[in-house]
């Protein structure tokens, strides 16, 4: 078990540790030059010359990585080119708004999911699950922006029951803040849930027709009882992986979401220091979601083994 | 106790079970005896009312007076399990495997008693105890992928006869299992049913079992029962036609027109043996002790000779997981030895080239024991059939099709296969499909392991006669790998038994059989069901 750990922690490392050779490189090969986007093109030559040398940015590839990765290792980000604030603040702010936003999608989305797959499994090709299958079938095809602007239509325009936008900061109080993380939230969960739901759907059915249900059912469970009991846990384990692909998915919506609502978080930062070049914030946040996905990774990986003993004494 | 009267099943629109009748009473044995497809499985999921979606019985099935035929799902859960439990054939997949052991006892003692957990658990422990699995070695907390496949049957009898059922429903428990195993569950289940007073039925496809086991007897076919009556009378009589050509057919032997190929008369005679592996050793690597000791490794094969002759068949027998299909694998050349020396026809098979090896495989082909999975669904005959032929790359189409032809029509079959998939084919037809694979390339020696353990008694008869034809006229040599000592007899010239890796004990097949020496081929011998000696055991009973 600790063997275990330990190895995936090792592989995690080594992971991280190639990511940040790629999105270093990445950055690299992009064109334009942030000393020239900051100052405009009015600048002169040498005004740009003298900005680079200050931006440490002459300095040789090598040299710029190591340093860049040796700040990271002691939480020191570097300085944003545009903002200039340490990345590490710039961060650190935004976060509040994009970690909440993400799990809270993720809560709502197997909130959703995994009720609805069991129930569409035990009423299976009945009316309920028919329409349930044909709304997931929905739920995929939107896309997760349009289905924003249709909650912002219904939720806030019409009902006004929660704001369109803009984000009051938690300082305005918790439940204002979350209130305005809703919409947000719904609609980067809602076409994962869609997903999840009919994997949880046929994961189910699958392990219904197993033997081992029939020895419940011979043992005088009822059938709602070997749902729960049996079969649901064996059911966990295609539910998890999806489940963990698509927090990567959710980080990467993030950013699209962020900017339809005006959410001041990681993804529009990260989209604004694109079209800036502020590269070393760029790499600093790509590198945090690159890291986010490797622990929930690890963290999946965990919990394969809690849902599953044969797993336990393996090793990976 | 259980009394089923004029039980019709449909499935769908396809009639399944055509007024079936039969009953049984506390603390009596009844065997329903068929062949796959016989209806024998679904009647007893009739009586548990654990029928597949679609199905409709009418009749009457009656249990301690009540009617189950017309009762709800409440009053069927409230049975099941308690008065009327089922065991499964297969251990292997009939436990939860992320629940523990005990909680899976446990769980329908707290469902039928309302007992707390801690009583509940302390049952299951008395019960596990009880089934020979002493909870010191055996501890609740265990998975059930932790125990072998005996172990877990075991498990299942704790399971269903913890709450002392008034009847229980045991479908084919020991198939899967080896002679040795099947033996000690059947006396667990005996012993059951008299502790108990407790009615049981046991479905079966082998003869031999049930006339050990059984008090009473239905025999079942397409979904009739029949013959019935007092099992002695039953079998000793056997007065139905279909009776008497099940008999025949668990009994048969093939003929064999030429005389036994003997290693001693082929050592004499100076005839170099055809395979010859030399104090073959084959060890696993075993699960690391901790991050810095590695684990004891595991010797599956430990210090085997063995020499086949041309046209030879050499059974080979022992308890599952003795090392059988290690060193089947070794003789195939699919593994490599960790020491010793296999020869084929001369060639160093461990230091043998890729050329040198692609010759000794087309002389050495397989025969696996389930034609169901051994077969790609979606390919048809005359590629499946044709894959060997790989190792002849200068084929032309028009020879590798007259090839396969020829290779069905050796079988039985004919070139009207060619177009079909494997599901178009009956399980006999597919194990007949298997050899013809075997035989496209030609070989010299077949490796057939446990080729006819999932068939039907009457196909495993063709079988064995087809397998006993083609030595005679191919000169085929066989490594005949079995759990079963009947079809060992019927076939093979010799045999090896094997225990824990070693070969303990070999020599002519009647010669062992008849007068054992080692443990474990008495072990074998005397766990094996035998008819005539059930039988005889019947007559001095009366």
């Amino acid at each position: 078990m600790l063997a275990f750990f330990l190895r995936k922690l090792i592989w995690a490392i080594a992971t991280l540790a190639v990511a940040s050779v790629l999105v270093f490189a990445a950055l690299e090969i992009v064109p334009g030059d942030p000393a020239e986007v900051m100052l405009g093109i009015n600048a002169t030559d040498d005004a740009i010359a003298a900005l680079r040398e200050s931006l440490g940015l002459n300095k040789p590839v090598l040299e710029r990585y190591i340093s860049w990765l040796g700040g990271m290792l002691v939480g020191d980000f570097g300085q944003s080119y545009t903002y200039s604030v340490s990345v590490r603040e710039l961060v650190a702010d935004r976060i509040t708004i994009s970690l909440p936003l993400a799990l809270l999608s993720l809560l709502i989305s197997t909130l959703i999911a995994i009720p609805v797959g069991l129930y569409a499994a035990a009423k299976r090709g009945s009316l309920a699950d028919t329409g349930i299958m044909a709304l997931t079938q929905i739920g995929i095809a939107i896309p997760n922006f349009w289905f924003a602007l249709l909650l912002v239509y219904f939720l806030a325009i019409w009902l006004q029951l929660v704001p369109a936008g803009g984000f009051p900061g938690w300082d305005a109080g918790f439940w204002v803040a979350l209130k305005s993380l809703l919409l947000p939230s719904l609609s980067l969960a809602l076409p994962q849930a869609a997903i999840l739901s009919r994997v949880t759907r046929s994961a189910l059915l699958e392990t219904m027709g197993e033997d081992y249900i029939r020895t419940a059912r011979a043992k005088g469970l009822s059938r709602r009882a070997t749902l729960w009991h049996h079969a649901l846990r064996n059911a966990l384990i295609p539910v998890l992986t999806i489940l963990g692909l698509q927090f990567a998915y959710l980080l990467a919506g993030t950013i699209i979401i962020e900017n339809v609502f005006y959410l001041p978080g990681l993804g529009r930062l990260v989209f604004q220091a694109i079209s800036l070049r502020d590269l070393i914030v760029v790499e600093s946040v790509v590198m945090m979601l690159v890291a986010t996905i490797i622990i929930i990774n690890l963290v999946v990986d965990l919990a394969y083994l809690w849902v599953d003993p044969r797993l336990r004494n393996r090793s990976p | 106790m259980l009394e089923i009267e004029d039980l019709s099943l449909q499935i769908g629109t396809t009639p399944i079970l055509d007024r079936v009748s039969l009953s049984v009473e506390p603390g009596q044995i009844l065997g329903i005896v068929g062949e796959s497809g016989s209806g024998k499985s679904l009647t007893a999921l009739s009586a548990m009312q654990l029928l597949p979606e679609g199905s409709s019985a009418s009749g009457s099935i009656r249990f301690d007076g009540r009617e189950l035929l017309n009762a709800d799902d409440v009053e069927m859960q409230a049975l099941r399990g308690d008065d009327l439990a089922m065991i499964f054939q297969e251990p292997m997949t009939a436990l939860n495997p992320v629940h523990s052991i005990g909680d899976q006892i446990a769980e329908g003692i707290t469902l039928h008693t309302g007992s707390d957990r801690g009583q509940a658990r302390q049952l299951a422990a008395d019960m596990m105890q009880r089934v020979g699995l002493p909870v010191d070695q055996f501890p609740l907390s265990r998975f059930p992928h932790e125990l072998s496949g005996g172990q877990r049957q075991r498990v299942m009898i704790a399971m269903a006869c913890a709450l002392r059922p008034k009847v229980l429903i045991a479908d084919e428990p020991t198939t899967a299992l080896d002679v040795t195993l099947q033996a000690q569950i059947l006396h667990l289940l005996r012993e059951l049913v008299e502790e108990n007073d407790m009615g049981l039925v046991l479905i079966s496809h082998d003869l031999a079992v049930v006339a050990e086991m059984t008090d009473e007897l239905v025999v079942m076919r397409d979904g009739i029962i029949v013959d019935r009556g007092p099992t002695g009378t039953v079998l000793r009589t056997i007065e139905h036609p279909y009776t008497a050509r099940l008999a025949k057919a668990s009994t048969h032997i093939p003929v064999r027109n030429k005389p036994p190929v003997l290693s001693e008369t082929s050592r004499q005679q100076g005839t170099a043996p055809l395979v010859s592996g030399r104090s073959l050793v084959r060890e696993y690597r075993t699960r690391r002790q901790s991050l810095f000791r590695a684990g004891k490794p595991f010797r599956a094969v430990n210090n085997v000779n063995i020499d086949i002759y041309p046209g030879q068949t050499m059974g080979l027998v022992g308890e599952s997981g003795c090392g059988k299909s290690t060193l089947a694998r070794l003789i195939l050349a699919l593994d490599v030895p960790t020491a010793g020396t296999i020869e084929f026809d001369g060639t160093n098979l461990t230091a043998a080239s890729e050329e040198q090896l692609q010759i000794a495989r087309k002389n050495i082909q397989v025969v696996f024991q389930d034609p169901f999975a051994s077969f790609n669904p979606r390919h048809k005959v005359e590629r499946l059939v044709a894959e060997p032929l790989f190792l002849e790359p200068d084929i032309t189409p028009e020879q590798k099709r007259d090839r396969v032809v020829g290779s069905l029509e050796e079988v039985g079959l004919s070139a009207s296969a060619l177009e079909k998939y494997p599901h178009q084919f009956s399980g006999g037809q597919r194990q007949r499909l298997a050899i013809a694979r075997a035989l496209i390339t030609r070989p010299a020696l077949i490796v057939a392991d446990e080729p006819v353990s999932a068939l039907d008694v009457s196909i495993r008869a063709q079988v064995l006669d087809l397998l006993a034809e083609l030595r005679e006229r191919l000169g085929l040599a066989y490594l005949f790998i079995s759990h079963d000592l009947s079809v060992v007899r019927a076939l093979c010239d010799e045999v090896m038994v094997m225990e824990a890796g070693e070969i303990v004990e070999r020599g002519i097949v009647s010669e062992i059989f008849d007068n054992p020496r080692s443990e474990a081929a008495i072990q074998l011998v005397n766990a094996t069901p035998d008819l005539a000696r059930a039988l005889e055991n019947r007559q001095t009973e009366n």
